[in-house]
This record gives C-alpha cells, structure tokens and sequence, in this order.
C-alpha cells in the first residue's frame, strides 16, 4: 500500500491564552526538528473554524496539534486517531463558537475527510491571558513534537 | 409574576453571551440582560511591545475576526506616526476589505442565520421538482436541476439518519415558529452546502494579498506584497487573473444566490420588520478611504452618528473626542480609580478586573449590580447600534446612489415602509445589501488597481518612517475597520518606541454592552423588549434577533474532548426563574 504524497500539519489554538496557545507555538520546534521535508506542510490554523474547511478537505494525510482537554493531570500527552476523534457539534449562539470537531463532521459529510487523521496534544494547565506555556505543559513539549515527528515518519515523511 | 429565561450556552471556558430575559404573563419579554462571560486581555499583552508588530497579536484576539483587528491595529499605529501609504496599497486594502465582508456575510447568513428561519428537516418533504422551478425563477444560478435537488435531499436524509443534525446549530426543527414551505427549507439547505464550496474560491484574495493563508501577512506603511509583472514572489499577471477569476465567482454567487434567498425567505417572516431594533441610535466610523485616510468625504462608508433614527441630519463623530467617546463600567466587572459612575476615554482606559457575579453554576446574575465583562461604550453618555444596519442607513442617509436603489427595491420587494429598517428583518436584509454592494466595489477597486499598475504607480509601502529614531517621543493614534460586525477602534498610544497604552473597542461590546452608569440598556437589551416567544424553552425567537447582529463573543477558545462529551446546548442549562 503507497502512503499519501503530501501531509498537512495543522497546529490549532489560540496564542493569547497560554497553554491554548500550544498547538501553534509547537510549530516552529518542529520545523527545526524536521528540517526540510518533502510534502510536509505545517500550517497555523489559530482558531480559525470553518475557514479551515478547505484546508483539511484536501489533505490525504493530516496531523493536528492542539491543547486537549481528557481530565488528564496537566501536561499529559494526548493520542486520538481517525476514528477517536469526537465529530459531534453543538448548537451555537454565535458564529466564533464553530469548533474544529464541527469542520471535521462538515469534512466526513461531504465524504473529504483526510483518510489519515490524527491528534496529538497535551492536557493545558492555564488558560488565562499571557503569551507563555505553563511549566507542565512547556516540560512537555519535546515528547510531543518527537512523537508528531514519530507519526510523520509512519505515514512515510522522514525529517 | 415575571418569568426569568436564562439562555447560557455552557462552553469549556467561561460561557460566550448569555442573556437573561423577563416576561409577563403572554410570554412577552419586558427586560432583557446580556451579559459576555468572557475577558478579553490584548491590552495587557501589548503594553511595552514594538508598535510594528501589534498586529500579529491583535489579530488574534478574535479567532476569526483576524483581518479586522490587523488592519485595525495597523491603521492606528500609521495614524499616530503620521505614515501615508502608498495609493496601490491603499486599493488593496480596500480589497481585503470588500472581500472580507462578502465572506464572513455569507457564511453567516446560510451556517448560522439561516437556521434560524429554514426548517432542515421540513426539507425532507419538499417535492426537487417544485424546489427546481422556485430556483429558476430567482435566478439563473445553474445547479437548478429537479435530479440536483433530489440529490440534495438524499444528502440531509442521511444526515438526519445519522443522528448528525447537531451540525446545523439549533434544535427546534419543527418550532411553530418556522414559516416556509418545504420546498425554500431546501433550497436554503443546498445552499448552506454550496456555501462551503464557494469559500474555498473566495480566500484566494486573502492568500495573494497577504502571501499565505491562514492568517495573511500584513504591514504598517502599506501591504506586504511588492507588484512586479516579471517577479514570481510578487503580485504578477498570472496572480492578477486568479484574483479576477476568484471576484467573479464571489459576485456571482452574491448576485445568484444570497441575495434572491433573502428576497425568498424575508416575506415569511414580515413580523420580524415590526421587531428587534430597540435604540434607534447608529454609530460608523467609516470604510473604503481613499488614498488620504484622514479625508473622511472620500469614504464609501461615511463616518456618522444617527440619533433618533434621524437619517436627515446626521453628525459626524470625532473618535479622538474624549469628553464623548467613553466607556463606563457601573454593571462591568471592572474598577476604575475615579470610581464606578465614571467614563474614561479609550486612550486613558483601564483594564482593572473586579469580579463580584456569582460563582458557577448559578441560576441568575445580579443585574442590579455589576453582570458581565463587557464594558459599556457609550457616545456622549448615548448607547447606540454598530453593523450593517448602521452602515446601511449611514450610505442611504449621504445618499450613496448604488445602496439607495438596493433599499428601495428590497422594499418595494416587501411591501414594507422605510420604517421596516429599523428591525430585525431590517438589520438582516442590510447585511444582504452591504454585501451586494460592497462585492461590486471589489470589481471597481480591481480596475482602479489595474490603473495603478498600467500607470506605473506600483509602490505599495512606504518605510519613510519604519526606524523608530524618526518616531516622536510620545505619539498616540486611533485605527479603525469598519469589521462585519460594525464599527471596530483600536486606540494606541506610544511612548520611548513602545506601546504604552493600547484599547480595543469592538462591535461586540457596543452592541452586547450591559446597562450603563444611567442605567440605559446596550442594543441586544434593547432589541429584544417587545418579542413575543411562542415556546418560551425554545426561544427561537431570541436567536433571530441576536443572530440577525452577529455575535462574536470569546470566539477563541477551542479543545477537543477527549471524550466526545456535549458541552451542552442553548437551550441547556435553560431554566425558566419564578421569583418568589
């Protein structure tokens, strides 16, 4: 069996509020560990909801990134694959509260969804206003960016 | 006997908006609170950063507002150094800014609006055929098959089969308040997922413009991208036709689709245009300046302040004017040093959080005291309304020829007097004419654009002014955009090269503000006195006027849980409240 040509990594989040911001600022650490790598696309997706529709509709392979909350002690490296990855929605008062969960059942109803999908995050620590990563969840992140490397290197992308 | 309708839709975070409503004994409401349960901090965040790179944190402040709050931010920091940019670059702008508009009103209109006047699963009895001759007699928008709309119906089947119909935001199918025949639930519902594909055609402006995409690239002194035909990392012929090729897609499907929806759906629900607007007032700080910003007569969107719904004599409001522009914090959970009933003006703002509400979970805010974290912005101690109504009656009032014609065929559409604006359905079908408008600016501006460049005149930054040594000591400015959501400020203030003070005032908080130090109600408390609801623990009718503004409250928190456990739902959490 041939492995996709072309992976997206998504990073998810919202840089303003600390460990929220994770997803994002993981990105930059695994540029550098991955070094240039042929098909590998890592794209900063914030929080951007059901923008980032089209992105995940034409991705084979994709890798998200984000704070993950599974009433895990702080700083607890999360998996969830393909099918483990809750798709349900929820009635929304506003627009903004459009989740990723939703682009992805948006994805699987229009049958786009990437035929790998995976997540890798942390259990968050702090969510208030600031710029930097809680200690648990900084302590953290080397095994979280090698294990997003390690999923890579599965579907086939070695950096 | 009063009731009391808490509507909390309960989030990982702190809620987004909840609103309490009271009402009298024929289910009408009398009073109404809204309360934003979250804080945003940029302003702490930016003190003692490089005013240059504001914009990067800014636009980050609101998950999908990101383009507004950039531009914003850099307008106001160009504003207090004195920086004109280039007029090329001042078109594109424009550009980014028509199109952000036609995008984020569409998507609007047909993932949340929509929903709330198109019965999903009345679509499933709706005849293709029949649904097929209502389309061709809208528009000659082509996927009007009967075999096309069969397909569709087989698709919300499945969805509905599936248990999935969470994804279309509420849970009332069925309410008595739903009015239109099976077949426009339809073609609303082919729409809503034809949306999604036009969305992908319509960010490729965004993508070339700011040279990625998501989250565009943006400069103070101009745009980021240099235009050079022989260059392939600047803007080039070949990028110029995709942009041309991406407006066309975006008119058309304005021109074909939302706006004959609109005309479709609106005369359902015509009690809406006696409903929903509540303060009469309107505030704009204008849009789509010409090359010199500071020459307010160029905009399109003038900058004007309506009182009384008075469109004849409009006044032009001063941001920089600190005995008006002020925001008060009587029922805020905040504190200010000279005390609760007093109003500080953005640039001496302060952001000093004093929580006193309730502990979660709790039944009811005390609304007699301090209940929400939005402060509340006022214009010479006067509440008023920020959006597309306002910017609506703002054209309409200087006569902008183009927006005057669209009012009064939406009219003469509807049988409905001028005075139907001033309403929920008003404030929908102003949404709908500002994106028409708006979408048909982006074809001028292109061609303006097309002028430039045939001319020569291809600079689009200026960096006379990019080395703080050029800066002065101390300097403060005021940005603006006029965002999808209404009038949007950014006031910076800049000291020694670095932010000093900087304050955000967003449309969210004019509109979704509490009560003030006189006790006057913000535009949501407003517009919501005088709605009479149906089935008082589905207030459906809640969410179409609350809708029909476009909230956009705490929009950047997002998690998966793990455990695939609901967060609840509006309507979750509801309790109907007897007072003893």
């Amino acid at each position: 069996m041939s492995g996709p040509d072309r992976a997206i990594v998504l990073g998810l989040g919202n840089l303003l509020n600390r460990d929220e911001g994770l997803g994002v600022q993981c990105l930059e650490p695994l540029r550098n560990r991955l070094g240039s790598v042929a098909g590998i696309e890592i794209l900063d997706g914030g929080v951007l909801g059901l923008d980032l529709l089209p992105l995940v509709e034409c991705a084979r392979a994709l890798l998200i990134l984000d704070a993950v909350d599974a009433r895990k002690p702080p700083g607890t490296l999360i998996e969830l694959t393909g099918a483990d990855i809750p798709l349900f929605g929820r009635a929304k008062l506003s627009w903004h509260q459009v989740t990723f969960q939703e682009v992805l059942q948006l994805a699987a109803m229009r049958n786009r969804l990437p035929e790998r999908l995976h997540l890798v995050g942390v259990q968050p620590a702090d969510l208030s206003i600031g710029l930097e990563l809680s200690p648990e969840v900084a302590a953290a992140m080397p095994a979280l960016i090698e294990h997003a490397a390690a999923v890579l290197a599965g579907w086939g992308f070695y950096g | 006997m009063t009731q009391r309708i808490v509507i909390d839709p309960i989030t990982r975070i702190e809620g987004h908006l909840r609103l309490e409503v009271e009402l009298d004994e024929a289910r009408t409401i009398t009073k109404a609170y809204s309360s934003g349960t979250m804080v945003r901090g940029i302003e702490i965040i930016l003190q003692g950063r490089d005013p240059r790179e504001a914009w990067a944190f800014a636009q980050r402040a609101c998950g999908v507002c990101t383009t507004v709050h950039a531009i914003a931010s850099i307008r106001a920091v160009e504003d207090a150094l004195g920086i004109r940019i280039p007029k090329a670059a001042n078109i594109i702008r424009n550009m980014i800014i028509a199109q952000q508009y036609v995008h984020d009103h569409v998507m609007h209109f047909y993932h949340l609006h929509a929903l709330d006047f198109v019965d999903v699963v009345s679509a499933l009895a709706a005849d293709p055929k029949k649904t097929s001759d209502i389309q061709q007699s809208l528009s000659s928008w082509p996927m009007s098959s009967p075999a096309y709309f069969a397909d569709v119906r087989k698709k919300v089947q499945a969805i509905v089969d599936s248990g999935q119909l969470s994804l279309f935001s509420n849970a009332y199918w069925g309410h008595p308040a739903y009015k239109l025949p099976p077949e426009v639930n339809l073609l609303a519902v082919a729409h809503y997922l034809e949306a999604l594909d036009w969305q992908s055609h319509v960010t490729k402006i965004h993508t070339i413009f700011g040279g990625k995409n998501p989250h565009p690239n943006f400069v103070v002194g101009g745009v980021p991208l240099p235009i050079d035909m022989n260059g392939d990392q600047s803007l080039n012929a070949a990028k110029l036709s995709v942009i041309a090729d991406s407006i066309a897609k975006i008119n058309q499907f304005v021109d074909q689709v939302y706006i004959p929806d609109l005309l479709a759906i609106a005369p359902y629900y015509l009690d809406y245009a006696a409903l929903g607007e509540g303060l009469g007032n309107f505030l704009t700080w204008g849009e789509f300046p010409g090359e010199d910003i500071a020459d307010l007569s160029k905009y399109v969107v003038p900058r004007v302040l309506i009182l009384n719904r008075d469109l004849k004599n409009v006044v032009v409001p001063d941001p920089r004017d600190f005995e008006r522009m002020k925001e008060f914090i009587a029922h805020s959970w905040y504190t200010y040093q000279k005390g609760d009933q007093a109003g500080l003006a953005p640039w001496e703002g302060e952001t000093v959080f004093n929580f006193t509400g309730p502990k979660p979970p709790f039944q009811q805010l005390d609304v007699a005291g301090k209940y929400s974290w939005l402060k509340a912005p006022r214009w010479n101690e006067t509440p008023v309304e920020v959006g597309p109504l306002a910017r609506v009656l703002a054209m309409y009032a200087v006569g902008h020829k183009p927006t005057v014609g669209l009012v009064n065929v939406v009219l003469d559409k509807l049988k409905a007097p001028a005075s139907a604006l001033f309403s929920t359905l008003g404030r929908t079908a102003a949404r709908g004419i500002e994106t028409k408008v708006f979408s048909d600016l982006l074809t001028g501006f292109f061609d303006e654009l097309m002028e430039e460049i045939k001319g020569g005149r291809t600079e689009t930054f200026n960096g006379e002014k990019w080395d703080p040594s050029t800066w002065p000591r101390r300097a403060q400015g005021f940005g603006f955009m006029e965002a999808p959501r209404g009038a949007l400020g950014h006031w910076v203030v800049i000291e020694g090269g670095k932010i000093k003070n900087y304050q955000m005032v967003v449309p969210t908080t004019w509109n979704a503000s509490p009560r003030d130090h006189k006790d006057q109600p913000g535009a949501y408390e407003a517009s919501l006195v005088g709605t009479h609801l149906a089935v008082p623990d589905q207030p459906l009718e809640i969410l179409r006027t609350i809708h029909s503004f476009d909230p956009c409250m705490a929009c950047a928190i997002h998690m998966i849980d793990a455990e695939g456990r609901s967060a609840g739902e509006v309507g979750t959490g509801f309790n109907v409240v007897c007072p003893d």
